[in-house]
This record gives C-alpha cells, sequence and structure tokens, in this order.
C-alpha cells in the first residue's frame, strides 16, 4: 500500500517532466538544444498566476470541462500500477473503470469545447470523439487478451504477469503504443507543437481556455501520457525486471521515461498522417489487439 | 493575324501616343481573340484618361498588357470607358479580379460580372458620378455560402495564430471535406500605387523594395527596369549580373525556407529545423553583397548601389558550396521519407486546365506543367538569366510544387556560381537622367513566386503619372481557392504554404 501511494505520488510529481524528455529527443535528433527539461513546471507556475477569460457564450461546462478531465485522469492514475507492483486502488476488471475514467474526462472536454461554439473547437471535438471511438476497443480488446494469457482479472497482476515474450503481450504492446501516441495527441496523430488550429485534434479543443484552466488541461494531459506509458512499460517490460521489489519506484519511472524517449524518436522520424489516414492506423491497432485476443482464446 | 495592339519588350518603353485605342467592342474583340489564342492578362489596370492625353476628360482609359508566353510576346492595348463596360469574366475568369479593382478603384463597372466585390476595400481613387463615396467595412461582404443543414462554415483569420500576415479565409464544409474556399485581403493595403505617383521621388525606391517584403530584389529590378526605360538610361553589364545573382539568391532562400515549412506543417522536423538554418545561411549571402539579408539598398535606377569585387565573390561562392550540401541533403529528406511523400502527394491539385483558365503565373503554373517563365519569355536585363532552364512538374499538387522549388534551388545554386565567377567588370552604377515625358513602359521580372509586372506612365513632366503593380500574389490567390475544393480541410495550411503567396504583395 505504501509502495502504492509512493508511485502515485512520483507520478503525480514526475509527469511534467515527460514533454521535457521528448521536447529534448527531439532537438538532439535536429541538432538543436531545446527547451530546459524542466519547462512543463515553468509552464504550469506560469499558468497558475494567471486568471482566465471567459467568454460570455460559454456555461459552467467550460469552467467545469477541465476539473473533471484533471480529475478523472487523477482517479485512473490511482488504478494503474507501476511495474509489476500494486496500484493504489485494484479489483477484479479493474481495467473496464480505467477505460471509462479516460472516456469521462475526454467526454468533458469535449463538452467543454462544444459549450464555445467555436468552428475550430467543433472541429477538434468531432476529431477527438471519432477517434476515440476506434481507440478505446483497442484498449479494452487488449487488456482483455492480457487478462486472458495471465488468467487473472486486475490490472495490478495482468500487467505484473505479462510477458513480452508471450506473442499476446507483444502485440497488444503494439497496439497499445498506437493507441498512445493518438490518445496523447502525438504525431503521427496530431502535432503537439503545431499553430495550425485547421489542422488540430487535441489542442483545437482547448484553444479557449486560459490561465488555471489550461494548467489543469496540460497537467492533465501529461499525467494522461504518464498513464498509458504506464501501462505500455507493464506490458513491454521483462518479468525479470518487474519482479525486483525496491522500496524506491525507480523501475516504473525508468519504464515510463523510456516510452517517452520511444514517442521523441518516433516524433523525430515521421511526418503527421493525413487526417483521413488516421482511423486506418487506429483499424490497424484494433486488428492487433483482436490478433492477440484470438491468440488467447484459442 | 494583324492586331491592333502594339508589341513591345519587357522593359521597353512607347509614346503614350503610339498606345493603341480602341473602342470598347474592337478592344474587347481583341483580347477575347487573344486570350483564346492562349495569351494571358499581365496587367488591365485604370487611368484617368486626363493622365494619357493632358485634357480633362471624365473618361478612363482602361489599359491592359497581354503576354503570350509562347511566342514571347508581350501586347498593350487600351480602350476608354464612360461609367461600365461589358464584363469579359464570364468568358474569361483570370479578369474578375482585374474587373473588380477598376470598380473599385474607379467606379466603372464591369456589367455581367458573376460577383464584383471588393478585392482590398481601399477608398476608392475617385467617387463614382452621382453618389457619394461610402468606405466599405474590410472583410464585411456577401460570402459564397452553401446551404443545407449538414453543411457548416469555418472562419479563419485576419488574426492567424502564427506570425503571418493577415487575411481572412472562409472555407465551406461538409464535415472535413471543403466544397468551397473563399479568400478575403485587403488588410495590408498601404496605398503604395497611390505612393509611387510623383516618382522618383525619395521614397520611391523605398516602396518599391518593400511591396512586398520578401520579394525585394524581384520588385526592385522591376521598378528599376521601369525607370531606367523611362530615362533612357541602360543599366551596366555588372549591374545586370549582380541584379540577378541577388534575384537568384533571393529564390534560393525563400525556396529552401519553403521546404522547410512545408516539411513543418505535416510535422517532419529534419527537414524543417535544417532548413531554417540553411535559408540564414542563403540570406546572409545577399547581406555580402549589400549589407541587407532582405536586399534592401542593393538594386537602385541606374544599377547597383555597390560593386562586388573578386574577393567578395569568391567568398560568396566559397559559402555557397557550403550550402550547397547541406541544401540538398536537407531537402532530398522530404523524398526519401514515404510518410512525407505520401503527404504531399495528391493534394491540392491546381491542373493545368485551370491554371491557364485562371492566369496562374511562376512557380505554381510551372507545377502544372506551364513553361511560364519570365527569364526565358520576356528576357530583360542579365542575358545569363535566359540559360536557366525552366523547371517544370507535371501533377499540379503540393509535391509538384515542392518538385520545382527542388530543381530550381539546384539552377539557382549553379546560376549564382557561374556567374560571380564571370562578372563583367564595367561600372556597377550609371548616372540617371531625368525621365522622359508622356510614355509607357511594362517591366517584368521573374521573383520567386512568378512574374512581377509593373507598368508606369509619366506626365508632361516625366514625373510618373500613374504607377501600376500586379504581383503573382494577385494571380494567384484564385488558384489557392480552387485548389482547396473537394480537400480535407485540415490539409489547407499545406496547400496555402506550398503556394506561399504575399498578402501585402496583392493589397499594396
Amino acid at each position: 500500500m505504501t509502495t502504492a501511494l509512493l508511485d502515485f505520488l512520483t507520478a503525480l510529481a514526475l509527469a511534467p517532466l515527460l514533454p521535457g524528455v521528448i521536447a529534448r529527443v527531439k532537438a538532439l535528433f535536429a541538432g538543436r538544444q531545446g527547451p530546459p527539461l524542466l519547462q512543463a513546471y515553468f509552464d504550469l507556475c506560469k499558468l497558475l498566476r494567471k486568471s482566465g477569460v471567459y467568454s460570455t457564450a460559454t456555461t459552467w461546462i467550460f469552467r467545469a470541462g477541465p476539473i473533471v478531465a484533471c480529475a478523472s485522469v487523477v482517479a485512473a492514475l490511482a488504478l494503474t500500477p507501476a511495474a509489476g507492483r500494486t496500484a493504489l486502488i485494484s479489483f477484479p476488471a479493474d481495467f473496464v473503470l480505467l477505460a471509462y475514467l479516460l472516456a469521462c474526462g475526454r467526454f468533458f472536454t469535449v463538452l467543454a469545447a462544444l459549450d464555445t461554439g467555436s468552428s475550430f473547437e467543433g472541429m477538434g471535438a468531432s476529431r477527438e470523439v471519432h477517434y476515440a471511438a476506434l481507440g478505446e476497443p483497442a484498449l479494452l480488446l487488449g487488456l482483455l487478451a492480457l487478462a486472458r494469457q495471465t488468467g487473472t482479472m486486475s490490472l495490478p497482476s495482468l500487467l505484473g504477469r505479462a510477458s513480452p515474450l508471450a506473442p499476446e503481450a507483444a502485440l497488444v504492446g503494439a497496439a497499445l503504443f498506437i493507441v498512445l501516441l493518438c490518445e496523447n495527441a502525438r504525431i503521427p496523430f496530431d502535432d503537439p507543437n503545431t499553430h495550425l488550429e485547421l489542422t488540430m485534434i487535441h489542442e483545437a479543443m482547448v484553444l479557449d481556455h486560459g490561465g488555471v484552466d489550461l494548467a489543469l488541461i496540460h497537467y492533465g494531459s501529461w499525467l494522461k501520457l504518464w498513464l498509458w506509458s504506464a501501462l505500455l512499460a507493464g506490458v513491454l517490460m521483462p518479468v525479470a525486471l518487474k519482479t525486483i521489489v525496491t522500496p524506491v519506484p525507480l523501475v516504473g519511472v525508468t519504464g515510463v521515461l523510456a516510452v517517452a524517449l520511444g514517442i521523441g524518436v518516433v516524433e523525430s522520424c515521421i511526418a503527421r498522417l493525413r487526417l483521413l489516414r488516421v482511423p486506418h492506423l487506429l483499424a490497424t491497432a484494433l486488428a492487433l489487439a483482436a490478433v492477440a485476443f484470438i491468440l488467447g482464446v484459442r | 493575324m494583324t492586331s491592333a495592339a502594339i508589341a513591345v519588350r519587357n522593359g521597353q518603353s512607347i509614346a503614350v501616343e503610339d498606345l493603341p485605342k480602341l473602342a470598347i467592342k474592337p478592344f474587347q474583340a481583341e483580347v477575347v481573340s487573344a486570350l483564346s489564342g492562349g495569351a494571358r492578362v499581365a496587367a488591365f489596370f485604370g487611368a484617368p484618361e486626363a493622365d494619357l492625353t493632358g485634357r480633362s476628360s471624365a473618361k478612363l482609359r482602361l489599359i491592359m498588357a497581354l503576354a503570350q508566353d509562347r511566342e514571347r510576346s508581350l501586347m498593350l492595348l487600351s480602350t476608354s470607358v464612360g461609367d461600365a463596360y461589358p464584363s469579359l469574366t464570364p468568358a474569361f475568369p483570370q479578369l474578375h479580379r482585374f474587373e473588380r479593382e477598376i470598380l473599385e478603384q474607379w467606379g466603372v463597372t464591369p456589367e455581367g460580372h458573376p460577383w464584383a466585390k471588393p478585392v482590398r476595400f481601399q477608398t476608392p481613387y475617385r467617387a463614382p458620378a452621382g453618389h457619394a463615396v461610402e468606405p466599405a467595412t474590410i472583410g464585411v461582404v456577401d460570402f459564397f455560402r452553401v446551404g443545407g443543414g449538414e453543411t457548416h462554415e469555418v472562419a479563419v483569420g485576419p488574426v492567424h495564430a502564427g506570425i503571418i500576415e493577415p487575411g481572412h479565409f472562409r472555407f465551406q464544409c461538409h464535415g472535413e471535406h471543403v466544397y468551397h474556399l473563399e479568400i478575403s485581403l485587403g488588410y495590408q493595403h498601404r496605398g503604395v500605387e497611390r505612393g509611387l505617383i510623383g516618382a522618383p521621388h525619395a521614397r520611391s525606391l523605398h516602396y518599391a523594395e518593400t511591396l512586398a517584403g520578401d520579394t525585394t530584389i524581384g520588385h526592385a529590378t522591376a521598378y528599376a527596369q521601369a525607370i531606367e526605360s523611362l530615362a533612357a538610361v541602360k543599366a551596366p553589364e555588372q549591374a545586370k549580373a549582380l541584379r540577378a545573382v541577388a534575384l537568384e539568391l533571393e529564390r534560393l532562400a525563400n525556396h529552401v525556407g519553403d521546404l522547410g515549412a512545408l516539411a513543418g506543417d505535416v510535422g517532419f522536423l529534419p527537414t524543417l529545423s535544417y532548413c531554417g538554418r540553411i535559408r540564414g545561411d542563403a540570406l546572409n549571402l545577399t547581406a555580402l553583397l549589400c549589407g541587407s539579408r532582405f536586399g534592401r539598398g542593393l538594386v537602385v535606377p541606374g544599377g547597383v548601389r555597390f560593386p562586388c569585387d573578386e574577393s567578395r565573390g569568391a567568398e560568396i561562392r566559397r559559402r555557397l558550396a557550403r550550402i550547397t550540401d547541406d541544401a540538398r541533403n536537407a531537402v532530398d529528406l522530404i523524398w526519401t521519407t514515404p510518410s512525407v511523400t505520401e503527404r504531399f502527394q495528391g493534394v491540392g491539385i491546381l491542373p493545368r486546365d485551370l491554371c491557364l483558365a485562371m492566369g496562374t503565373v511562376g512557380m505554381a503554373a510551372r507545377a502544372a506543367g506551364l513553361p511560364r517563365d519570365v527569364r526565358h519569355d520576356f528576357p530583360a536585363g542579365d542575358s545569363a538569366l535566359r540559360e536557366i532552364p525552366i523547371a517544370t512538374a507535371d501533377d499540379g499538387d503540393v509535391l509538384a510544387r515542392a518538385l520545382v522549388r527542388r530543381r530550381e534551388i539546384e539552377a539557382s545554386i549553379k546560376f549564382v556560381d557561374n556567374r560571380l565567377a564571370n562578372l563583367p567588370a564595367d561600372p556597377h552604377r550609371r548616372p540617371l537622367s531625368s525621365l522622359r515625358s508622356r510614355r509607357l513602359v511594362v517591366a517584368l521580372a521573374e521573383g520567386w513566386r512568378g512574374e512581377i509586372c509593373h507598368v508606369a506612365l509619366t506626365d508632361d513632366q516625366g514625373r510618373v503619372a500613374r504607377y501600376k503593380v500586379v504581383d503573382p500574389s494577385f494571380h494567384n490567390w484564385s488558384g489557392l481557392a480552387l485548389a482547396l475544393r473537394d480537400q480535407q480541410i485540415s490539409d489547407f495550411p499545406l496547400c496555402n504554404k506550398s503556394f506561399n503567396l504575399s498578402y501585402c504583395g496583392q493589397d499594396l
């Protein structure tokens, strides 16, 4: 329990490090120095000192959006175990709740975006929902396949026992990595650095937020990136590594950082997909997860 | 076929009396036959009859410059109109902006124009007969709308998220699909054409250089050619060569920057990062020539302001050699990375027939297989410019426009290197005499975007009475709007960047 709490707090504290790591990897590839590793923390401090600006066209939903979105990710994080360890809260089939907590956060972000009545935000919301509808089944199917393979139903044991050498886990790992890139608005799905509203997915939905609201949105999205990285690290990390139990949550953090490095490398090497092609790649993830599931059922 | 129009060379001035003046019917018949025969409109504008004849008159003279690329002939003709004339836009859509501009500036109505809305929302040059001038509010205009419950409208700009110029884009969409794009400009209107009346004066060269900030050399060269021709002064060979070198350096810097930005728009970082730096290196070469990275102050009527000695030429060539390899490596990445070419291919197609119909010029036309290039078709200035091969591509999509840029980068580098190795040794500048009175000149230059057309007309005192500028963007904005039809709205920034048109060049 204490180790789980420690893992949980570590995630809350270190999540803003991930965008820094990714930016550094990208800068390295481009031959630039890049922003400081702690840039995201500085941005948070800056935003927390600012007040929001609210359009008269918006209602309470617009203000509630960022709070609910951030809170649901924090709740989902409590269900997420660091590699090989226990989660703060766990029970059979807890991954279903995890998926729907993430969906709840997205639901409110989308509502807040639609609340502004802006065409950009409406477009972003429509794209987000479209892609989530394809990513969500891939996540659930993938985790079900692991549950089948390991014969357990809760996330900690399921991730703790998954071996990357098993074909199911490798397939699920590939599927989860694709969905991770989409869910966290990374290249090739979305360009987190773009200023072009017409091409945005996630960013387009939060264009009208500012100040503390924007800080909550950013923080929530970094926590979400941590959560997904932890899930992926849990699937792909060798069992031997996962079973090293130390009081320091070092192994889990290393896994998460490794995933961030991987994201940075992907973003440095390939271009964004045409928006029309996004569903194809997500369908590929779904297919990978389905094959993993079938392997488990046979 | 005998033609009533007068054929001129690029940069050749004629006496105003020699400009053929036809009645409206034969004028339009002449225009129709030329345009049907493959000519395009390089300029079409109004000037008060009084400016040309010296006698007071309420009539407006409409002057047209027709370019026939294949025959390499440039023709001038004019007509005189009162309050209205029959529009030719329904038959020749490439005239639509010109006719709208004449309406906006002079209050002369093109009767039968499908939708004669303002192009710049500028204050008219003269009040329309009979009623007071109502200054148009910028951006407030009836946009074309697509009806139906499931279509929606997306408005972008005039304030954009990036640090770019202002312009308003109105999309008619169904989900991600764009049915129609309308572009409303004018936010950058400064009144340059009016400012150039009375040229040459202390500010006129500066105005010409800043017509479009990234095309300083192109516009300044066209301006200098016009003024030199009116003054009957020939620029020395060294000056012509240095102008050509600077023009190609400008092309090089802009094309490299654009290819980087195109890669950036699809989130491909390597090319973006390298090209950003290489563009800076290329700009620095221009700075070596004249002290300004954008070529400000290099071109002056009569020559260039600074000579280029052997050691400076050698230094530029040495640095250019370094840029060459870097640029090649960075640019080639676009073609060796399938995820990037996939994004460029088949996006924003502006086919050849639409280019012909809309009078598209420059790189955008060449990317659709139309070999339109002023350096080739209407040579003026340095004769070596003619040796540069015309870079064309076939598909008219974003990839084709990128390919034309890539080929032009290679050609420009080769040209600059050769030209600097063999610079003529004559003086770099000749004193400018006063302008001859009552003359008309058309000066064309191939800027990196395409054909730049300047037309100047002098009065009795040898001062410019009317100066007309047609930036390539004026032709090509219509092409961009058409290229977006049936595209994905998320591809708009990419298409836009592949044309990279100038807002202030069109708004003047």
